[in-house]
This record gives structure tokens, sequence and C-alpha cells, in this order.
């Protein structure tokens, strides 16, 4: 009885519930919601992903010794601003991993048909952007097409001229003169809906923090706004203000207009870098989940049993990597294009096939990167196995695996981790020049090195057609910068001494 | 020395085989040649004569790996595996989709990468070791965090932007210089202006922040401590002492770079329509001509041990607490 009541003192006890609350909503919402989920290989390996994050932040807050680090990192305002733009392409991301299908209207017949369009949470949210097609080109906030094209008026004359737009600025009566005053109340009332959702947002977080340090509300409240706190609330609020408030305002401003134009066929350009955040997450994060248990295994066994062992995985890697990563890349990704090509049966969807693409661009991404750190873990495995704990352990008896498990691997872990975070971003980078390239992702797929691909070659018109791009390298660079910065506080943070690429 | 430099390259032989075991079961065991010929060909509807004749044409028409109908040594030379890839030793790299020689196009269009990827090199290197000796002369200043904060944000940016950027803002708006092309000779000048300057700028974040801790990581050691004791001036104490020591780490991480260089830089050349290796590539892989694409692996993994080879050896050149054993 007494371990029933202590249950949730164990440090998997709310991490385990909140995974359970999670897959029980993914299983039981959409019948619930009358749609048909589809669970993408991808998203199965985000939300096991998740899973494993979360279970292995309640471990950490459970050890005194592991929290030291982590709170360092806390405290940095960088990193700090940094995670909350983080968490914003996070929260993007995994709405866009839930996905599913709508059900078609049942026409008598029994059994209930679904439509063929693969939908995400994400979709539903963005509902207008993504319906809201027009013909072709146009800029941001435009409300003709960029070109002018041939009209046939109602008296029979031909005429060429811009043409209205269907969704820009559609209930304007005279865009001339509507236009920007109608933009300037639409990015007002984004500017306060974003301001009252941080209100409450901040209001409710400062209570939490409040009751957890049994300190009165207000006295805390004076306390963030002093910056007077060990974690730099101050920064966070007012990064996190900002961030509501720019979203807030493109989300305002996309129900009457293409905020950052349209492309060839006429779809939103913001809709696109949206959705392309996903792909880029996946990639930045599957790849090393891939390439995690191949680098640990071995490059932890190779330094600790040394001899024959060693030689067959120092001979491995090195034989990888001497082969240039974008050309093992590149002939690797031909060859599953073969073999797709070849089997179309395999596949029920166009989606399951971009899908499939993508998971195998991560497992190649993966084998050509495990080496590093692979490197690194035997180097640091050979320091770790001269150690006198190490020593001790053998001289009395522990079983070498069970040496691997509990005195090598907590020890080395820190580097793995520092090695994922800092290989995330070139990770998000390389898949823009993979995808230029053509051995990225999947034409059909939503991403920012496609997006640049299709818009590349529309420099050379004059007037440019610039927002492709922009909208593409912005988001990019936001999420790269983003994910640098928060890696060299965690650098910092748990080895200030190794070195940036071993 | 010599049984040195023996030895490292014996070592060198078996990691070549992997490669090229690897690279042939990548192209012909995960996929067979009847794979790529339906691909090639269009996937549905092809003949098998098509098929065949497409085999024949290009010698795929042969066993894997272990000739049934031939006689004596032909039962192993007579295969796929040896015309396709033990050929590659000898550098032999057949012949492209379209005829060509591999070998005769290599010669002929490493030069154009070596004329970008060469400057991009040294001037690269000059450049990074310039800014990075800034920051350290200047550490733990503002100076110095907000270069690095720079640093971060210059790495953050895409390869893909700075040649974009490049294009539209020095060749389309101001003119200055042709946005893409090539020509032989002195004329080359013009085109290449563009390209290098891309190159250097795109390598400036990452290769500053290396070199400032490399330099950084000198600066804490005792006998900078002892050169500042003497009253050297900090100016003198970073050229003389520091300098000097942290070239050795700097030099052998170059070294490896080298052989590299003249597989040229995929991104530039296709951007700017140069006709190097790193065009050549990209081509191949587009138009899925695997006979180039496989030669290109191959290479690239010559020039990568050839470097580790020489960092090898160049370590032991310029740092002779190194012994040779």
């Amino acid at each position: 009885m007494r371990a029933m009541i202590q249950l949730h003192r164990q440090f998997w006890f709310w991490p385990l519930l909140l995974i359970a609350g999670l897959w029980l909503a993914l299983l039981a919402l959409p019948p619930l919601a009358g749609v048909k989920a589809v669970y993408l290989d991808t998203d199965k390996l985000i939300f096991l992903l998740v899973s494993g994050v979360l279970l292995l932040a309640g471990y950490i807050r459970s050890r005194e010794h592991l929290r030291g680090p982590w709170r360092h990192i806390f405290r940095q305002r960088r990193a700090m601003i940094a995670l909350v733009v983080l968490l914003f392409f996070i929260v993007c991301g995994l709405l866009d991993s839930v996905h599913f299908r709508k059900p078609l209207p049942s026409q008598g017949v029994t059994q209930q048909r679904y439509s063929v369009k693969v939908l995400s949470l994400l979709d539903i949210l963005l509902d207008d952007m993504r319906r809201n097609v027009e013909k072709t080109y146009s800029a941001p906030l435009a409300t003709h097409l960029f070109a002018k094209e041939t009209v046939t008026l109602e008296n029979g004359d031909v005429e060429r001229r811009y043409v209205r737009l269907k969704y820009g600025g559609r209930d304007l009566t005279d865009p001339a003169s509507q236009k920007w005053p109608n933009i300037r109340d639409l990015a007002t009332r984004g500017v306060v809906v974003g301001a009252i959702i941080w209100l409450v947002l901040s209001a409710g977080l400062t209570a939490i923090f409040a009751r957890h340090q049994r300190q009165p509300v207000a006295v805390m409240a004076k306390r963030v706004y002093r910056g007077d706190t060990d974690i730099p609330w101050r920064s966070i609020y007012l990064s996190l203000l900002l961030m509501l408030i720019l979203l807030a305002v493109l989300l305002t401003l996309s129900t009457e207009y293409h905020v950052l134009g349209t492309d060839k066929v006429g779809q939103d350009v913001l809709y696109q870098s949206i959705k392309s955040i996903r792909t880029g997450l996946v990639i930045g994060t599957l790849t090393t989940l891939v390439m995690l248990p191949f680098a640990i295994v071995l490059g932890v066994m190779a330094g600790y049993f040394r001899s024959w062992v060693d030689d067959v995985i120092q001979y491995l890697y090195t034989t990888l990597s001497s082969i240039p990563g974008v050309l093992l890349i590149a002939a690797a990704i031909l060859s599953i294009q073969v073999y797709i090509a070849n089997h179309p049966a395999l596949f029920e969807t166009a989606l399951d096939r971009a899908d499939l693409r993508l998971l195998a661009l991560c497992v190649i991404l993966g084998i050509t990167s495990w080496t590093t750190l692979c490197r690194l873990l035997r180097g640091e495995t050979l320091k770790l196995r001269e150690m006198e704990y190490i020593q001790a352990a053998t001289a009395l008896g522990v079983g070498q695996f069970t040496i691997l498990g509990r005195h090598v691997l907590p020890n080395v872990m820190h580097i793995v981790l520092i090695i994922v975070v800092l290989d995330f971003s070139s990770l998000v980078l390389a898949e823009a020049v993979l995808s230029y390239i053509g051995v990225g992702v999947d034409p059909s797929t939503l991403s920012w090195g496609n997006m640049i691909n299709g818009a590349r070659l529309e420099l050379a018109r004059d007037p440019v057609v610039w927002w492709s791009l922009v909208a593409a390298f912005c988001l990019m660079f936001s999420l790269v910068l983003a994910a640098n910065l928060f890696a060299d506080a965690v650098r910092d943070a748990f080895d200030p001494r190794l070195r940036e690429q071993g | 020395m010599f049984a040195y430099i023996i030895r490292r390259v014996l070592y060198a032989i078996p990691i070549l085989i992997g490669v090229n075991l690897l690279t042939f079961a990548l192209f012909f065991v995960v996929n067979s040649p009847e794979d790529m010929a339906r691909m090639h060909l269009g996937e549905k509807r092809v003949t098998e004569q098509a098929i065949e004749k497409w085999k024949q044409n290009r010698g795929y028409d042969k066993p894997l790996l272990y000739n049934v109908q031939a006689e004596g040594v032909q039962v192993l030379t007579d295969t796929i595996f040896f015309t396709k890839s033990v050929r590659l030793f000898v550098l032999d790299f057949g012949s492209a989709d379209d005829g060509r020689n591999i070998g005769q196009d290599i010669l002929q269009r490493m030069w154009p990468s070596l004329a970008i990827a060469i400057p991009v090199f040294i001037v690269g290197l000059l450049v990074n070791i310039t800014f990075a000796l800034l920051l350290a002369f200047f550490r733990a200043t503002y100076i110095d965090i907000w270069g690095v904060i720079g640093c971060v944000i210059l790495m953050s940016i895409s390869t893909l932007f700075y040649i974009i950027g490049g294009q539209y803002l020095i060749g389309k708006t101001l003119q200055l210089v042709p946005i893409s092309g090539y020509d032989f000779g002195l004329n080359s000048f013009k085109f290449l202006v563009l390209p290098v300057l891309v190159g250097i700028i795109g390598g400036i974040g990452a290769g500053t922040r290396w070199y400032r801790t490399i330099f950084l990581e000198e600066i804490n050691r005792d006998y900078v401590r002892t050169a500042r004791a003497k009253g050297l001036s900090e100016l003198r104490v970073l050229f003389r002492h520091v300098l000097k020591n942290a070239m050795i780490p700097i030099l052998t991480g170059a070294v490896v770079v080298i052989p590299l260089l003249f597989m040229g830089s995929l991104l530039t050349e296709s951007f700017f329509a140069i006709p190097g290796l790193g065009a050549y590539t990209i081509e191949a892989i587009q138009a899925q001509d695997f006979a180039i694409v496989r030669a290109m692996v191959f290479l690239g993994s010559v020039m990568y041990i050839v470097g580790l080879v020489l960092t090898d050896i160049s370590y032991t050149l310029v740092d002779p607490r190194i012994r040779l054993n």
C-alpha cells in the first residue's frame, strides 16, 4: 500500500501518464471525430521520439547531478529565447504530424468512405490558406495577379490587364484606396489578439511559479518584471509576446490576403513555408534517431574492447566517411528511386510514397553522419576504461556488459547530446541543398529546399518574383539560428572543452 | 619516413576495397541492371529486347560475380563486378551513358574546378585566420561576443542563399560581372570573381569560429603566460607564439581538404554554370547516369584517403614531437 502511494514520486510516473494520454488521444480521438486516422511511418517515429524525450526529461528531473547542466542552460538568456522560437516550430511540426482522412458525404452506401486527400491538424488550422488557391503568381498582400493577362470583356473586346485575385482582398470594392486601411485594421486586430493570448499565458505561468515557490503572485510578477529571477523569465515573456503577436498578425492577415503572396500554381506561400517546417524537423531529428543506436553501440564497443573489435569498427567508419557524403546520399537515393519506381504496388497513396522517401533520406543521412559521433565516443571510452572506478569494477568481477551499461554509457551521454543538437541545424540546411540537387525529399513533399528550387528560376524574371525564396530562407534561417544558439548553450553547459567537430 | 609512408598507403588499400564493394552493392545488388534499364526506358511497357539492348550497350549483360559460361580466368573477369568495379582501381572509369570516356571528361573538367577551389581555399584560410586572430585579441569583450554571434548568424544562412543572393545583387542588380558562365584562359577571370567571393563569404562563419577556439586553446597554455611574463606585448605574443603554435592544428586540418578541392563544389559550379567536376557530378545525378556517379564516388574516396595520408605525413613534418610509429 505504501508503495502504491509512493508511485507518483517515481520519475517515470508523470511522463508515462503524459505519454499514455498522448497515445490514447491519437488512437481514440480520430474515430470520435469521425475521421480516419492515417499514421505515416514518420509520424509514428516522431511520436516515439516525443515519448522518449518526455521519459528522459522525467529521468533528468529526478537526478540532481543531471539537472545541474540543464539549470545552467535555463539561466542563459540567449538559449531561452532560442528555445521559445524552437518551441513554436516544434508545435507546428507536431500539429502537422497528426494525419487523417476526412469522410466523404455518404450516398446511402452502408460503408463509410473517406477522402483520398490526407490532411493534418495544421491543415485544419490553416484551412483558409490551404484552400484559397489563386490562378498563378501574386505578390505579398496583393489584390491583383502579378502579371497582366488577356481578358475578354463583356462587350467582346480583348484587353490586357491585371486581373483581380479571387481571394486576396476579396471584400474590397475599391482595392486601391481601401487596401492599406484594411490591412492596418486587420494587423491591429492581430496585435490585440496576440497580446491577449500572451497576457493569459504569462499570467497563468507566473501564477504557477508563484505557487511553486510559495510566494504571492504579485511579488512573483514584480520579480519577473525587474528581471530578478534565476531563469530569465522577462526575456522569455518578451520573446513569447513577439512571437505570439507575429503569429496572430500573420494569421489574421491571411484570412483576407496572401501575406507572402502565391506561387506559380497559385498556392499560398506562407502556407507552404509553414508546412515545410515538419519536413525540416523530421530530417533534423529522425536522422539522429536512426543513427544513434549504431553510433553509440559501435563507438563504445570499439573503445572498450579494443583489439580486433576496434579494428573492424574503425575500418567500417573510415570506409564510410571516406565516401563524399553528398555522393553516397545521391547514390543511395538513386537506388531507392529505382526501387520505388519498380514497386508501385507497395504504396497506397502518393503521400505514402513521399513519406517512404523522406524516411529513406533520414536513414541515409544517418548512415553518412554517424561516423563523427562514433569516433568521438570511441575516444572517450578509451579514456574512461583506464579510469580507476572502471578498473575497480573489473577487479570486483562485474560483467563486461554491465560495466558498459552502468559505468561507461552514462559517462559518454553528454557527448551524444552535444552532437545531436549540433547536428540538427546542419541537417536542416543539408535538406535544402540535397533537394536542390534532386536527391532530397520527394518533389511533392513541401519543403524549403523544394520551395527554393522551384522559385530559383523565377529570379531571372523582371520584375522579380522574390517572395517564395525569401519566405523559405527566412523560416529556415530562424529555425537554424535558434537551433544553433541553443546548441551552443548545450555544448557550453555539458562540455565546454569539446571542440566543434572533433 | 619512407617506410612510414609506405605503411600508410598500404593501410589505405583495404579501405578502398571496402568503398568499392559498397558502391558495387549500392549500384548492382540493391537494384539489378534490369531495374535500372526499366527506369531509364520508362517504367511500363518496355520490351525485353529493349532492356537487353540497353544492358548490352553498357556492358551490364554479364553475370554479377561469377560467369559460368566463360573459361579460365574469364570466369571471374568477364563479370560486372570485374569490368565495372575492379577496373576502377586502375582508374579506368569506362564510358558514360552518352558514350563519352569518363576518364577524359574528368581530366578536362578538373581545371575549372581547381580555378575556383584553390582561390577559395587559400583566400578563405587567410580571411578566416585574420578574423579569428582579431576575435582572439579582443577575447571576452563585446567585440568578441558579438563576433561569435555574427559567426553563428553567418553559419545559419543556407549556402543556397549566399549563391542566389550574390548572383542577384552583384550579377543582376549591380551588373559588375556576368551572372554565370565560363571561359578558358585569362578571360575566365570575370566569371570566377563572383563564385570565389561567394565561396569565401559562405565559409567565414564556421571557419572563423573554429580557428578562434583553436587560438583560445593555445592562449591559455603555460608558454603563453611565460611569454607575457617576459614582458612581450600582446600583439607579439599573438603573432610570434600563439599563431605559430596554432598553425599545427590549422594546417593539418587544412591538408585533409586539399585533395578534395579538385572534386569541385557541387552547388557553386552548377549555379554559375562552370564546367567543372562538381557540375559534372550534378548533371550525372540528375540524368541518373550511374557510371559517372560510381566513378565520382570512387574518385572522391581516393582523394579523401590521400588527404588522410597527407595529414599524417604533415603532422610528422610540422610537429617534431610526433614519432613515426
